[in-house]
């Protein structure tokens, strides 16, 4: 069986839908940080898709490194951030986060 | 390798030279860390960054360098346009420094004041690169760059709830917004093969779906940066919940970089389907400019306030990237200087005003001129300049940005922009009106203002009156914005 990059399509398309759904719906900060991871990784696997089936050279797999990388370190700092938001409040829940509103 | 291709990017280079003098200083002179007193404080960062602005200017003065060099095969590209803009972000990040100093001199601020300088610089740095950008993987590594020690700067109080619960729907909101423009990137990499803006362009065209999908992620994701307003929802929170020098820097280095960038990538990549981002923009610049004048009339915080204020600029900023013309450029360069002075100036005075008696709402502003008569006056200056009054330099950006819209030919737009420019004098106006007329029984008591805040306000006076009178600003701006 011969896999075309319409499979690849459709995986990071599906992953992105779930990405933002959860982004949209989950309560807690860090469900909806992994929402964002998934987003992040379905544009991870799109550039490496393309790169493998669609282009030549090595744009888009260096590009997804990068991306990984940076990801990564965004992840890192919105933790801290999280870190912070528990000592405070000893919980994460995003409706807790309701002093700076209108 | 060339390595003197290096030297094409000269002004990074500095500015990387000045993070690590500060990264090291910070070491070695705050050698009193137990007892809290830092003394690294504003004077050498200020100095440093003055060099390098000077410096940076360089190319444009003698002719011999090259104007439009690049470095990494193209990746990084160097044109004069780009820096004007930079020295015109270094020059706002000095005066962010100024307004920073009475808050960085409490004594519980003292022993990490060496972070402030570093982050917000390294931010700057993530700007640099993105303005300079010629490849999306080097303007996503700007845009990243600039965002994520900026989520460390607004959580930079560490005991205040307000400020760690703006970094958490900052951080939030930037990375699901970054996530969907990198999927953007990804399918316009998927259908031309390339990364390179140049060599995008001329596979772009409107019939593809797939590309227009992009173009509009892409919006979504720099919108995100300049807060235009089905993106804007951060802003507000993140502004009144950040440390106002910090929220000063938030407001206009990071929207101007973004601004700039919007531009160039709409004019380099986007030129095919140009017809449809101005579609979108139509809308965008509306909304923008009309329900972030309305939120601003019902605010109580002077910094919520400000919020709604920058959003609605925002949108005036974003009315010259309409059509991709070379006058949108200049015009948006310009506007981007005015606004600078002006913004700066008045968080310059919101910023001393809480330092000396920790009041931030705009009641307490009443009754403000009969205590502290000349920071009214210059805080009714910056006011006038931001909303547009001649002859102060906000009409004159206001005028070539409404001549450049015109000009492409959005006559309707720029009618709905001037009727907005009505009701953003009203709100301003109030301000006033809580200085100079609404009585009090407990004004803000007289209190002097640090020299480095006085240096900080004779500035940003001075660009906001001379600016505007002297064409020579505009003019010099000009004759760069036809090469991009």
């Amino acid at each position: 069986m011969n896999i075309t990059i319409d499979y690849f399509l459709i995986l990071s398309a599906v992953m992105l839908g779930a990405g933002m759904y959860g982004f949209f719906t989950r309560r807690n900060t860090l469900a909806i940080l992994i929402s964002i991871e998934l987003i992040l990784n379905a544009a991870d696997i799109n550039f490496a898709a393309f790169n493998r089936l669609c282009q030549t050279g090595i744009e888009g797999y260096v590009f997804t490194l990068f991306s990984i990388a940076i990801s990564a370190a965004e992840t890192a700092i919105a933790i801290a951030v999280m870190i912070n938001i528990y000592r405070m409040l000893k919980n994460n829940y995003v409706d807790e986060l309701d002093t700076l509103k209108w | 390798m060339d390595y003197s291709q290096f030297l094409n990017m000269g002004q990074e280079l500095s500015l990387l030279a000045v993070i690590l003098i500060l990264f090291v200083a910070d070491l070695f002179m705050c050698t009193d860390r137990k007892s809290g007193k830092g003394v690294l404080n504003t004077p050498l960062p200020v100095i440093l960054l003055t060099v390098h602005t000077l410096l940076g200017l360089a190319p444009l003065v003698c002719p011999c360098c090259v104007a439009d060099a690049t470095a990494f095969g193209g990746m990084y590209v160097s044109s004069n346009m780009a820096i004007v803009v930079k020295t015109i972000l270094s020059i706002g990040t000095i005066i962010v420094f100024l307004t920073a100093h009475e808050w960085l001199k409490q004594p519980e601020m003292a022993n990490k004041q060496g972070e402030y300088y570093t982050l917000t610089l390294f931010t700057l740095l993530g700007m640099y690169f993105m303005v300079s950008a010629g490849h999306f993987l080097m303007f996503f590594i700007g845009l990243e760059l600039a965002s994520v020690p900026m989520t460390a700067l607004i959580a930079y109080s560490k005991r205040s709830q307000e400020s760690a619960e703006a970094a958490a729907k900052y951080i939030l909101t930037a990375l699901f917004s970054s996530g969907l423009m990198l999927y953007g990137i990804s399918l316009l990499y998927g259908t031309t093969g390339t990364l390179y803006f140049e060599q995008m362009a001329p596979q772009i065209s409107a019939t593809n779906l797939v590309q227009l999908a992009a173009l509009v992620l892409f919006i979504g994701g720099i919108g995100f940066k300049i807060s235009l307003v089905p993106f804007h929802l951060w802003t507000a929170d993140a502004y009144q919940g950040a440390p106002t020098a910090v929220t000063s820097y938030l407001s206009v280095i990071s929207k101007g970089a973004a601004a700039f960038v919007l531009f160039v990538v709409l004019y380099k990549v986007f030129a095919p389907i140009i017809d449809q981002a101005n579609l979108l923009f139509f809308w965008i610049i509306i909304f923008s400019i009309t329900l972030a004048n309305i939120f601003a009339v019902r605010q109580k915080n002077i910094k919520r306030f400000m919020a709604f204020s920058a959003i609605s600029q925002a949108g005036y900023l974003v009315l010259g990237v309409m059509g991709a013309t070379p006058q949108g450029m200049t015009a948006i360069v310009y506007y981007l200087l005015v606004y600078m002075v002006a913004n700066l100036g008045v968080f310059l005075i919101i910023s001393i005003t809480e330092q000396r008696s920790g009041k931030l709402l705009i009641s307490d502003y009443n009754g403000f001129y009969r205590t502290n008569p000349k920071l009214s006056f210059l805080m009714t200056l910056a006011l006038f300049s931001l909303a547009g009054i001649p002859p102060f330099a906000g009409f004159f950006s206001k005028f070539f940005m409404f001549m450049a819209a015109f000009k492409a030919g959005f006559v309707v737009l720029v009618l709905i922009a001037l009727v907005n420019t009505v009701i953003s004098l009203y709100y301003y106006l109030l301000i006033v009106k809580a200085m100079y007329i609404n009585p009090s029984d407990e004004p803000i008591p007289t209190f002097k203002s640090d020299g480095y805040t006085k240096l900080g306000l004779v500035l940003c006076t001075l660009g906001v009156v001379l600016i505007g009178i002297i064409s020579w600003f505009y003019s010099y701006i000009d004759q760069f914005s036809f090469g991009l």
